[in-house]
């Protein structure tokens, strides 16, 4: 287990129960700070309601999770945002009526053309930021191969188009660490290595952490070190996917009792 | 002559009306076709605008609350501040609320804002209203007075027209469609999505304030009638709808069509002959009965136009990225 000072992320005894139903019951663990990691586990182990806790979109019942050092439970979603936690959805959520380009422009920070009155008091100010998002925006799309499809409203593009455009929402604000909720899933296998690539150079060249949930153990084993497994709402295991694989435990949690 | 000069009186009180419901039209453009907040309750904040104006440019009178004699300008802030405020309470409790819900919540707040300006009678006056509200200008000589206030209300209409236009194809406008289109996606960008909400809702209805102030003047008396919904928030809705929803002249325009619309067929109702016959069976009371059949009317207007132009007569348009001209794809179609 990482030390407390390259964690990018720690989770402490993280509890969420609706009722009686304990979807995560005590889950302890670290992000290390530029590591690719990977949470697995059998549907309903909870990965999404986990995932959902550090994105500041369900409030744990308890439990406690810092983020660089700074107690970041309970924050909303937007403010995580804007400390550097970025999230992507399993199934893409797109502006649908703004093109592709302009979701980009959407998801960058500081732009004072947000606030309406400076739109009216300092319309210079708003161009110079706007010119720079417009700039930042173009590269994005043309690292992530969507140039040609700039002015389309995101509503029109392909599953496999609006998935890297999730990843591109990540790109166009100085993110620490990404949460990627099954980048994988409904890509064909082209796109998938594709979208792998991108994931190992946002890393290397941008220092990006990432924690991804993903099914694709293929993808799980080509990327992340380690892998933290998760069952029944608890952590089974962790280690790199070599020892986790071996691992007794883990096979028994996806196969169930009457393989094992 | 005379005649002509009854013309330009009418057409003088048509932009003039007209001018207020376009102002009216804009603030809930803001808050429908900008933010998706259904405000079912516009009456109630073109009343406090009324109102308030009223109170404090009115001298001292015995029936009601008054003798502060504000100049115009500071008295219909004042009363803007005052609709702003009353829109933020709401809003921290309700803006939260899905639009079906957040349009019961506004009903319900719109007529206990009309019981309260109704019976508290040391304010208002009750049921007898405010009358004898200065309005600007009126010092003028006929027909200067009207002209100059429909300057004013026009000249308003046009700053409000532009200030939003302005804000529409501002990073703000591409805020409040992105929250639109995916409240998640919204907030995983970072956006603040209930300030964005809070903002159009309190804006919106600063601005009916705003429509009810200059409707007081014009009207120079306004009671709790003044403010029927059908009268008020039925025909700013149609207004809105008709003339295109998240475009702002798509508003302007719709508020000028109905009130003409609108306008026009009280006129004609009143031409009518007193009693009619039909295939035999006399029909009393034309002209009273007539004037029910408009409420109808405007219905079939916003039927026929709908009809025939399905998301309103100007329909949303994404403005360029920084003014600059792109070939869009096609519209996406309604997906899950």
């Amino acid at each position: 287990m990482a030390t407390d000072a390259d964690a990018a992320l720690t989770v402490e005894g993280l509890k969420k129960h609706y009722g009686g139903v304990r979807a995560v019951d005590g889950v302890t663990f670290s992000i290390r700070k530029g590591s690719i990691t990977g949470l697995i586990g059998p549907n309903g182990a909870g990965k999404t309601t986990t995932f959902n806790m550090i994105a500041g979109a369900e409030a744990p019942t308890a439990g406690r999770i810092s983020f660089m050092g700074r107690d970041i439970t309970g924050l909303p979603t937007h403010q995580l945002f804007h400390l550097g936690i970025v999230r992507t959805f399993q199934l893409p959520k797109e502006f649908a009526k703004l093109t592709a380009l302009e979701n980009l422009m959407a998801a960058a920070p500081d732009q004072p053309g947000e606030d309406i009155l400076m739109n009216w008091l300092a319309p210079s100010r708003v161009r110079a930021r706007e010119e720079e998002v417009l700039a930042r925006a173009e590269e994005t799309l043309k690292f992530l191969g969507l140039a040609h499809v700039r002015d389309v409203p995101a509503g029109n593009l392909s599953g496999g188009q609006k998935k890297l455009l999730e990843l591109g929402r990540t790109m166009m604000t100085d993110a620490k660490l990404v949460l990627l909720d099954e980048p994988g899933a409904g890509v064909n296998p082209t796109l998938m290595n594709r979208i792998a690539e991108m994931i190992r150079t946002l890393n290397r060249d941008r220092g990006y952490t990432f924690c991804i949930i993903e099914h694709d153990m293929d993808l799980i084993a080509s990327l992340c070190d380690p892998v933290i497994v998760l069952a029944e709402g608890r952590v089974l295991t962790q280690g790199s996917m070599a020892e986790v694989s071996r691992d007794a435990r883990v096979i028994d949690a996806y196969f169930g009792g009457e393989l094992a | 002559m005379d005649q002509f000069y009854g013309y330009g009186i009418y057409a003088i009180s048509l932009l003039t009306v007209g001018g207020m419901y376009a102002i009216l039209t804009l603030g809930l453009n803001l808050q429908w076709g900008f933010a998706g907040l259904f405000n079912a309750g516009i009456a109630g904040f073109f009343a406090v605008g009324a109102y308030v104006t009223a109170i404090l440019t009115k001298p001292e009178a015995p029936e009601h609350l008054g003798g502060y004699g504000l100049p115009m300008a500071p008295a219909i802030a004042v009363a803007m501040l005052v609709a702003a405020a009353i829109a933020w309470a709401i809003g921290r409790i309700c803006i939260r609320l899905r639009s079906d819900y957040l349009a019961i919540a506004t009903i319900g707040i719109a007529e206990i804002l009309r019981l309260i300006l109704k019976n508290e009678t040391w304010a208002t006056n009750g049921p007898r209203g405010i009358s004898s509200i200065p309005r600007a200008f009126e010092y003028l000589p006929d027909p200067w007075d009207k002209l100059a206030f429909m300057a004013l209300v026009l000249v308003t209409v046009l700053v409000i027209y532009l200030a939003l236009e302005k804000a529409w194809r501002s990073p703000w406008g591409r805020v409040m469609t992105a929250i639109r289109d995916s409240e998640d996606a919204a907030r995983a960008a970072g956006k603040d999505v209930e300030s964005f909400r809070l903002q159009a809702f309190v804006l919106g209805s600063a601005l009916m304030a705003l429509g009810g102030a200059y409707y007081g003047q014009y009207t120079k008396y306004f009671g709790p009638d003044s403010s029927d919904p059908a009268s008020v928030t039925f025909l700013v809705w149609v207004m809105l709808i008709a003339g295109g929803s998240a475009n702002n002249r798509g508003a302007v325009l719709g508020a000028f069509l109905l009130w003409t619309i609108w306008s026009g067929t009280q006129i004609v109702t009143g031409w009518l002959p007193r009693e009619i016959s039909l295939f035999g069976v006399a029909i009393p009371d034309v002209p009273v009965r007539a004037a029910y059949l408009r409420i109808f009317l405007i219905g079939l207007v916003l039927q026929v136009v709908l009809q025939r132009y399905s998301k309103g007569i100007l329909p949303e348009t994404r403005p360029a990225v920084l003014g600059r001209r792109i070939t869009r794809g096609p519209e996406p179609g309604r997906q899950g």
